[in-house]
């Protein structure tokens, strides 16, 4: 059995095509695509970013992500965790804002400084 | 009054790359943004996927303007915030509304990096009510991650540009519900990882050659009407099918944000919809250089900041006296190429070909001619409007040239 698939690696997008029973891997120009093709059938991974609300600043926002792709099937219980998640300014871009989320540290992708009040 | 070597108007990333490139080419410059950071439209990008070429990484959109406004601020580059461009002349007269109040700064050379802005329900026409929730993909992109509101709940998107497939995942991750995906033409806009990571990924279905008909409700969105679109994109009635939603988000094209170079004089492009310029990023108004979104609207921020760095070199050699005004050849779109940019260079100089195919075809060899003469050929396995394609000619290849340019794309055998 053969799967296809579109690489999304990065914005070449080759079209894959992997065995289901020894997972060569065919369609691919770089080495990631065979990384890819063999996760994707195995444990498809993404990383996620969001933005966050900052409890002590109004109407701000932190832009966040995962430093690492983490399980796809867990995008949805990601944002809930993430959306219960007390974050605080002053942030700077790359604080880590928990240590451990389905295996990938949540960090800052954007800096807000503390605010006036 | 205020002078300035360069004065780049625009801190997002073109702006940013220009004003770093005509510092570094020893002059006075000046950054001028209406917002109250530098960044442009990065800052609310919050997805990763920028980077890759100019800086070996895969970044989301803050952190590469981040790097870029470091990039300005290291080198004491002045930046005037919440300062709105409302004037600008021929003689480089710029004049800016900002809190401090209104002021003239003249300048020695500009930098045009203002971008481009969405198209939007106007633009289109679509017949109906004119309900609330209604909003531009980039408008709804702004309310979800600077502003922390979610515009709606159950959502219909026109348009599969990369924005729009962006914001199906986007909304989909804050709770909402994207019922559909539909694109008026025969094949996706966006990029495939899009549509894979945006709509596969969440099992969102992309409806091609479908349009929006109409949109109902009276005070809030809820519904509206899609139909499938024959070859000549008009509307099937036999296909026509309610939606119920609560939001519409269109997805649609951007348009390069010319204002303030029309008020200059500066001759626009009926195509690309920015300035005309030369293989210096030069519009046909002298001291006035153009790059980024507003010269034309790119897939790749990365490409982006190379068109910054070009304009930039350009701009402050022109400030400094370094440059001399040259012939220019024009650069003329051929077979099957919707444009190119620059639309004309100088021969001896080297440059990128940007360029859009009309319509998407698998492999193709694209040729760049001068007359009768081919000075490059290049293959590519697929073209696709949606990908813009570059170029590069070398000094050497210019450097004998002298008739227009064309370039031209066949498919390939």
């Amino acid at each position: 059995m053969k799967r296809s698939m579109a690489c999304i690696i990065c914005p070449r997008g080759c079209a894959l095509e992997i065995d289901l029973e020894n997972l060569t891997v065919t369609g691919n120009t770089c080495p990631r695509g065979e990384d890819y093709a063999r996760q994707e059938v195995t444990c498809p991974m993404r990383t996620l970013t969001t933005a966050l609300r900052v409890a002590n600043r109004e109407n701000a926002m932190v832009s966040v992500k995962t430093a690492a792709p983490i399980p796809r099937e867990k995008l949805m219980d990601a944002m809930e965790v993430l959306k219960a998640l007390p974050v605080n300014a002053p942030i700077t871009l790359g604080q880590v804002l928990l240590e451990n989320l389905y295996g990938a540290q949540v960090v800052a992708t954007s800096n807000v400084e503390s605010g006036h009040t | 009054m205020e002078k300035h070597d360069v004065v780049v108007i625009g801190a997002g990333p073109a702006g940013l790359s220009a004003a770093a490139a005509a510092y570094d080419a020893g002059a006075h410059v000046l950054l001028l943004d209406r917002e109250s950071a530098p960044g442009g439209i990065l800052r609310q990008c919050i997805h990763p996927g920028f980077g890759l070429h100019t800086l070996g990484q895969e970044l989301t959109g803050p952190e590469y303007g981040a790097h870029y406004a470091r990039e300005a601020e290291n080198r004491g580059i002045p930046l005037y915030r919440n300062a709105t461009v409302i004037g600008l002349t021929p003689e480089r007269l710029v004049t800016v509304q900002s809190p401090e109040g209104l002021r003239q700064i003249q300048a020695g050379a500009v930098v045009l990096a203002m971008g481009c802005r969405e198209r939007s329900r106007g633009a289109l026409g679509i017949p109906g009510t004119r309900p609330a929730g209604v909003y531009t993909a980039g408008t709804a992109q702004k309310l979800i991650n600077c502003m922390g509101f979610l515009p709606g709940k159950r959502v219909v998107i026109l348009g599969s540009g990369d924005i729009g497939l962006i914001m199906a995942r986007r909304m989909t991750l804050e709770g909402a519900k994207v019922e559909a995906v539909c694109e008026i033409m025969p094949y996706p806009g966006g990029l495939t990882r899009n549509i894979v990571q945006c709509l596969e990924d969440f099992g969102i279905p992309l409806y091609l050659s479908t349009t929006v008909e109409e949109i109902h409700g009276k005070e809030r969105v809820e519904g509206v009407t899609l139909v499938e679109v024959d070859g000549q994109r008009r509307p099937i009635p036999a296909t026509r099918r309610f939606a119920a939603c609560d939001t519409l988000l269109l997805s649609v094209g951007l348009i390069p944000e010319n204002e303030l170079s029309r008020q200059a004089g500066v001759p626009l492009d009926n195509i690309t919809g920015g300035p005309l310029v030369d293989s210096r990023c030069q519009t046909r108004v002298p001291g006035i250089f153009a790059c980024g979104n507003v010269l034309q609207v790119h897939d790749l921020v990365d490409y982006v900041t190379q068109e910054g760095e070009r304009a930039g070199k350009a701009a402050a050699a022109f400030a400094l006296g370094k440059s001399r005004r040259k012939e220019t050849l024009p650069v003329e779109p051929g077979e099957g190429i919707r444009y190119v940019v620059p639309q004309s260079l100088t021969p001896g100089q080297e440059l990128v070909l940007s360029f859009r195919v009309s319509k998407p075809c698998g492999a193709v060899v694209y040729r760049v001619r001068a007359g009768e003469q081919v000075l490059r050929q290049v293959r590519r396995p697929r073209a696709v409007p949606g990908e813009m394609e570059r170029i590069p000619l070398s000094r050497e290849l210019t450097a004998h040239v002298r008739e227009p340019i064309r370039i031209e794309m066949e498919v390939a055998k």
